[in-house]
């Protein structure tokens, strides 16, 4: 098979043990992380990214209390891969530049800069330290679907002027389908500067992950995130073993090899799995609705502790237009919900 | 009116506009000058047009006619890294500054909470902590005035619109600084902030989340009603300031949820953030306003 994407070389950017740290509520153990960690680098997956699941310093009541500080998770996997390089995310208004120094310090090659699509002037202490300290910087651009591709272009250009080398269309909802990526990643691909590569992270809470990372590729895309069987927040992240097999089936080369790839997710990743990853119907609504992925289980814990549905919390939590981080809103909204309830007997 | 003391304000931008708006309503600081920097600056007009004396040289503009104009006590909504060098200025013509900037020279002040202990100190600069600070310390006061707090976190979400060029450069410094405020002032062993911007459309009221983790059992009937006496006093100023949920008790967390809804004076009702901080600014002012009148401070000097 043959498409404009036929000979493209792309970099797989693996997160099940960050993004997958959500479903795991951020107790995956150093030993799981390490032995995840090496057969992923001995697949030849380039980029692994390593963080509590809302980045650097999002250990907390509100997104959780991982097992390991980010210290250890990072030292860890750091001292484990011998060929791949670790990535950590941070999200300004959680972690500082503190935690990007700790993070430099301990070997990390590559630091994402998250924001809400629409805030990058937030990112340019971080993207600006973090340029300056020589590591591969990253501007990921969240919650994308909520904007128009001309508009998060002008918030592109913004991280790419503080210094970011690539750029990340971020599908956090799961929201996107390949029309919405293929016009988001072409506007970018057109506006950035030539050196500047674009990347794509999807969610598959609409099964869009393969096919979204597939126009993002086509659309000029150079790095596509995924996840060994797909361990991440909501349905999960692309699963990157599934992506990985039709890629080289479309010719597009990602240097990764397809059965060592499809072992781990097999035999490390599913079996730590505490639910099966999957589109259940609060994955469904997240996707349909557009609303944040982590959202998943925090939203099923409210539900079953103040006897509410779920999937109405979410649908709530999208009509607010609530974006990432503001996991604090989803006990306010089921404790409101229950007091309705009960008002009307 | 004829007590009144007499203020600067530093700074034309939104939050000095709103500050002014409110002093001149106020029956203890009387607003005679506005500093800016920018001759084209809305907030000059403004203020020239509600009969303050401006300048556009800044805060050495206004030195030469401290004496003159009897100011003695000036307000600094500049940014932190500006407020350094007024902060000196100031501090050797004997003005007391109430500091509105993440500089945090001076020490913190929350008024319901420490605001008392502040008026007998004749401190020459006092600072506002920030906006989220000025939310929340409040609560986390109000649960560790019960029982001791291991740990407190706070999450501040705000209107995108409400969020000005300083904070967006150094995001930094609000959780830096509201961490430590968290801890100083609101009392908690540990204390960590997060904020978060959101774009919506109309724009979000803000909100504010306290999450305390007591050291024991937290008690409940004692927190709950130590929350609600706190809310009362922080509505004193603030009106908009609002339970929403909680205390929810879950093991050793004691969850708080709030809204902060402002006056509306010159920013809109949904900046609560900023109000509450210009309403904090010049409740500090009018507190410590009495024991200046009485020429505590120029003793101190």
């Amino acid at each position: 098979m043959s498409t404009q994407a036929t000979g493209r070389k792309i970099r797989l950017h693996d997160m099940c043990l960050r993004d997958g740290m959500h479903p795991k509520r951020h107790q995956i153990t150093l030993e799981q992380m390490t032995s995840i960690a090496r057969g992923l680098d001995e697949a030849g997956v380039p980029l692994i990214e390593v963080t509590h699941g809302d980045g650097l310093g999002g250990a907390s009541v509100n997104y959780g209390f991982p097992l390991h500080s980010d210290e250890e998770y990072l030292s860890a996997v750091i001292g484990t891969v011998k060929r791949a390089k670790v990535s950590a995310l941070l999200l300004p208004g959680i972690g500082t530049v503190e935690h990007l120094r700790m993070a430099k310090d301990l070997g990390v090659a590559t630091l994402r800069v998250a924001t809400h699509c629409t805030e990058a002037d937030v990112s340019e202490q971080h993207i600006a330290l973090s340029r300056k300290l020589g590591l591969d910087t990253v501007g990921f651009l969240m919650m994308a679907h909520m904007l128009e591709p001309a508009k998060l272009v002008e918030q592109a250009l913004l991280m790419e002027s503080y210094g970011a080398n690539c750029i990340y269309c971020t599908d956090s909802a799961g929201y996107m389908l390949p029309a919405d990526v293929t016009a988001r990643i072409a506007l970018l691909r057109e506006r950035l500067k030539p050196g500047t590569e674009i990347g794509f992270h999807g969610h598959h809470n609409l099964a869009m992950g393969i096919a979204n990372s597939i126009a993002a590729v086509e659309a000029g895309a150079v790095r596509i995130d995924g996840s060994a069987a797909g361990l991440g927040a909501g349905a999960g992240n692309t699963p990157l073993e599934v992506f990985n097999a039709v890629c080289h089936r479309m010719g597009i080369e990602t240097g990764v090899d397809v059965m060592r790839l499809a072992d781990v997710a097999e035999d490390l990743v599913t079996p730590i799995m505490d639910m099966p990853i999957r589109i259940d119907r609060d994955s469904l609504v997240l996707g349909y609705a557009g609303v944040y992925s982590s959202f998943l289980l925090f939203a099923k814990r409210a539900a079953a502790k103040y006897g509410v549905s779920s999937a109405q919390i979410l649908i709530e939590m999208g009509r607010m237009k609530t974006v990432g981080g503001q996991e604090d809103m989803i006990e306010d909204v089921a404790i409101n919900m229950a007091r309705a309830k009960a008002a009307k007997g | 009116m004829g007590n009144r003391i007499n203020a600067a304000l530093i700074g034309s931008g939104n939050i000095g506009t709103d500050l002014m708006m409110k002093a001149l309503r106020s029956a203890d600081i009387n607003p005679v000058w506005m500093v800016g920097i920018d001759p084209a600056s809305e907030g000059l007009e403004r203020a020239r047009a509600h009969g303050l004396k401006t300048t556009t040289e800044g805060v050495d503009g206004l030195l030469p006619h401290l004496a003159a104009d009897d100011i003695r006590i000036a307000f600094d909504a500049t940014s932190a890294y500006v407020h350094h060098e007024n902060a000196r200025k100031l501090r050797e013509a004997g003005v007391v500054t109430i500091d509105l900037t993440p500089a945090a020279i001076g020490p913190f002040c929350v008024p319901p909470v420490n605001l008392a202990a502040h008026a007998g100190r004749r401190e020459m600069n006092v600072n506002m902590v920030t906006c989220g600070g000025q939310a929340t310390i409040p609560m986390v006061a109000a649960v560790s005035r019960v029982q001791p707090v291991a740990y407190a976190e706070i999450v501040a979400t705000v209107s995108s619109r409400s969020a000005g060029p300083g904070t967006r450069k150094n995001i930094d410094e609000f959780t830096r600084t509201t961490a430590q405020g968290i801890e100083q002032v609101g009392g908690a062993r540990k204390g960590k902030a997060i904020i978060i911007l959101n774009p919506a459309e109309p724009p979000l009221i803000m909100r504010d989340t306290v999450h305390c983790l007591t050291e024991t059992e937290p008690d409940q009937a004692a927190i709950t009603d130590s929350v609600h006496k706190m809310i009362a006093e922080v509505q004193r100023y603030v009106p908009g300031y609002t339970l929403k949920n909680g205390p929810v008790l879950d093991g050793k967390r004691v969850s708080i949820y709030l809204e902060v809804e402002g006056l509306g004076d010159y920013l809109p009702k949904y900046a609560g953030n900023l109000d509450i901080m210009t309403a904090a600014a010049l409740r500090t002012a009018e507190m410590l306003a009495p024991e200046i009148a009485a020429g505590g401070y120029r003793e101190a000097r």
